[in-house]
């Protein structure tokens, strides 16, 4: 149903918290369809990457971004604002999956147009659940753009 | 499964879709959901933005929680509709799903440069139909953490 069907989705993972990082990975191996799963560390290092800089030239245009909000160097927000200010870039979808359940935070990134705003749960297999759940939403219903 | 304060209240949903069979459809699937929710129907794009803007009759319509909307309406386009709630202050924070028949990639992506949330094709199969809809309220309604009303 994506329109990249045919290959990989791909996607960038911006999140610096290694437990998170491998629950998330490990979910979405174990899921029906196969991906190619970059992750980035930190808000630098994430940009970078979107706009091929510094040893990122050979990164691919990720389908669909994970992003966290609280990360080193340079924030999830700021991240965000930088996407969806670029015009290259403002087309892929933005997927926050945050710790945090402030409304600040959520009017913050529904302001500068996060596609959606999720809470990740506290609960280890809720966790699970809400990572299925984006995956049988996002990855699977949802049209995202092919041009890249 | 993520809870949000939307647990302990009704969901306002606007439906912005013209074609009364597919507001049939979608109505039933969302009356049978698990959470409570209250569903408007805007038939074409000037009534939908009359309603969000509560102009005229439409004074009392509540602030929605999300809107589901179709892009080939009478009157003004869903994308016009986008536009507008895009740039007004009040509104440019609720999730917009596009729920579209079109399959073409400039709708798509100019629906995702108009910051839509999401784009989603209707299938053309009833069956896909209700189920595409079931996904859509399960992820919005009870993954998604929405912006306060």
């Amino acid at each position: 149903m994506l329109s990249g069907a045919a290959s990989k989705l791909e996607i960038l993972l911006v999140e610096d918290n290694p437990g998170d990082i491998r629950l998330i990975v490990e979910t979405l191996e174990e899921g029906r369809k196969d991906y190619n799963i970059s992750v980035a560390k930190d808000g630098e290092e994430a940009l970078n990457f979107l706009l091929k800089r510094k040893n990122f030239e050979q990164a691919p245009v990720p389908d669909i971004i994970l992003l966290d909000l609280k990360l080193p160097r340079k924030d999830g927000i700021e991240v965000l604002k930088e996407i969806k200010e670029n015009d290259g870039l403002k087309a892929i979808p933005v997927i926050v999956l945050t710790s945090s359940s402030a409304d600040s935070d959520m009017a913050s990134a529904y302001k500068n147009h996060a596609n959606c705003y999720i809470t990740k749960p506290i609960d280890l297999d809720k966790f699970v659940v809400t990572i299925q759940a984006i995956e049988n939403f996002w990855f699977t219903i949802i049209k995202t753009s092919k041009s890249k | 499964m993520n809870m949000t304060e939307t647990d302990t209240r009704q969901v306002e949903i606007l439906l912005v879709e013209d074609n009364p069979a597919d507001v049939r459809l979608i109505r039933e699937t969302f009356r049978d959901f698990k959470i409570r929710n209250s569903l408007r129907v805007a038939q074409d794009g000037v009534v939908a933005m009359a309603m969000l803007k509560k102009e005229g009759e439409y004074f009392s319509s509540p602030k929605p929680d999300v809107i589901l909307l179709d892009l080939n309406l009478p009157r003004k386009s869903g994308f016009e509709v986008l536009e507008e709630l895009r740039r007004d202050p009040d509104l440019k924070r609720i999730p917009v799903v596009v729920l579209s028949s079109s399959d073409a990639e400039k709708d798509v992506m100019k629906s995702y440069d108009l910051n839509a949330n999401c784009y989603v094709t209707k299938p053309v199969g009833l069956d896909d139909f209700i189920r595409i809809v079931m996904s859509i309220e399960n992820f919005w309604l009870t993954v998604v953490k929405l912006p306060p009303a």
